[in-house]
């Protein structure tokens, strides 16, 4: 038995749209960070899913690709997190509003 | 196998949505490491054990590790008072857009004409197929990738040393 692609495209859609929802209703920066990590996730999921069904490997390299990209990603975007919190003693995205004026 | 695809993508959506819904960001991390791993089991299915294992080693390992020292570090005891909310609807308005989101992501999966995939040929994802893709196809973008992890750590240094002011 094999699973269809459509289950797997579902998935990564579901995935996708959970990510999208952490993003615009939650404000630590952290907890978005972590979304967008998950929708990463999701797409990786549909390039594994058309990896499988096109029999071609060249979808897992794309994995491979972005999987690097999202752990610079991480490794710069808590460094700034990090930085954030030691200038303002919080990291709810609210009241980061000093650019607006 | 079916059966497997749905329990392991049904722990998938539930610690994802406890990902979005839960207060504390440790509880958000702990439940996303449960994402990961199912997804993982997923990608182990779909012929892709390399990618399974570095799946598990890099986002579950390093990726969520790196998260859950950022939350220590920063010594969040509870959920403290969110600030005000300036749009009252926000969180509707989010989760609609989100939905909105979905449903074209959905119409264009449906548009799509693909049929049910045969079995794969043995040794689809295995490490020698990824390593001998990789170092012939795909060599420049390997080699740009480590330029850009290199970029990452002296970002990361750079920015973790001094105070921004």
């Amino acid at each position: 038995m094999v699973v269809p692609v459509q289950y797997y495209l579902a998935l990564s859609v579901a995935l996708f749209a959970l990510g999208v929802i952490g993003v615009l209703i939650r404000r630590n920066a952290l907890v978005i960070y972590m979304c967008i990590e998950m929708m990463l996730n999701a797409v990786n999921l549909a390039f594994i899913g058309f990896a499988d069904y096109f029999k071609a490997v060249d979808g897992q390299m794309f994995v491979f690709f972005v999987l690097t990209v999202a752990a610079a990603e991480v490794a710069v975007g808590l460094a700034l997190i990090v930085a954030i919190f030691r200038n303002r003693g919080d990291v709810y995205v609210d009241n980061l509003n000093i650019l607006k004026w | 196998m079916q059966i497997l695809f749905f329990i392991l993508g049904a722990v998938a959506l539930i610690a994802g949505g406890l990902v979005v819904f839960q207060k504390h960001p440790l509880r958000s991390a702990l439940w996303l490491i449960v994402n990961f791993f199912a997804v993982a089991g997923i990608y182990l299915m779909a012929h892709a054990e390399f990618i399974a294992a570095i799946q598990v080693i890099v986002y579950a390992g390093a990726i969520m590790v790196l998260f859950l020292f950022v939350i220590m570090l920063m010594n969040i005891r509870q959920p403290e008072e969110a600030p005000k909310i300036p749009f009252i609807g926000q969180k509707l308005a989010g989760i609609i857009l989100a939905g909105f989101t979905g449903l074209i992501l959905i119409y264009g999966v449906a548009k799509a004409a693909l049929t049910t995939g045969k079995e794969a040929a043995p040794g689809l994802g295995n490490t020698e197929s990824i390593a001998r893709s990789l170092f012939t196809d795909y060599l420049l973008p390997f080699e740009v990738t480590s330029v850009l992890l290199l970029v990452a750590i002296v970002g990361a240094v750079v920015l973790a040393k001094s105070k921004l002011k």
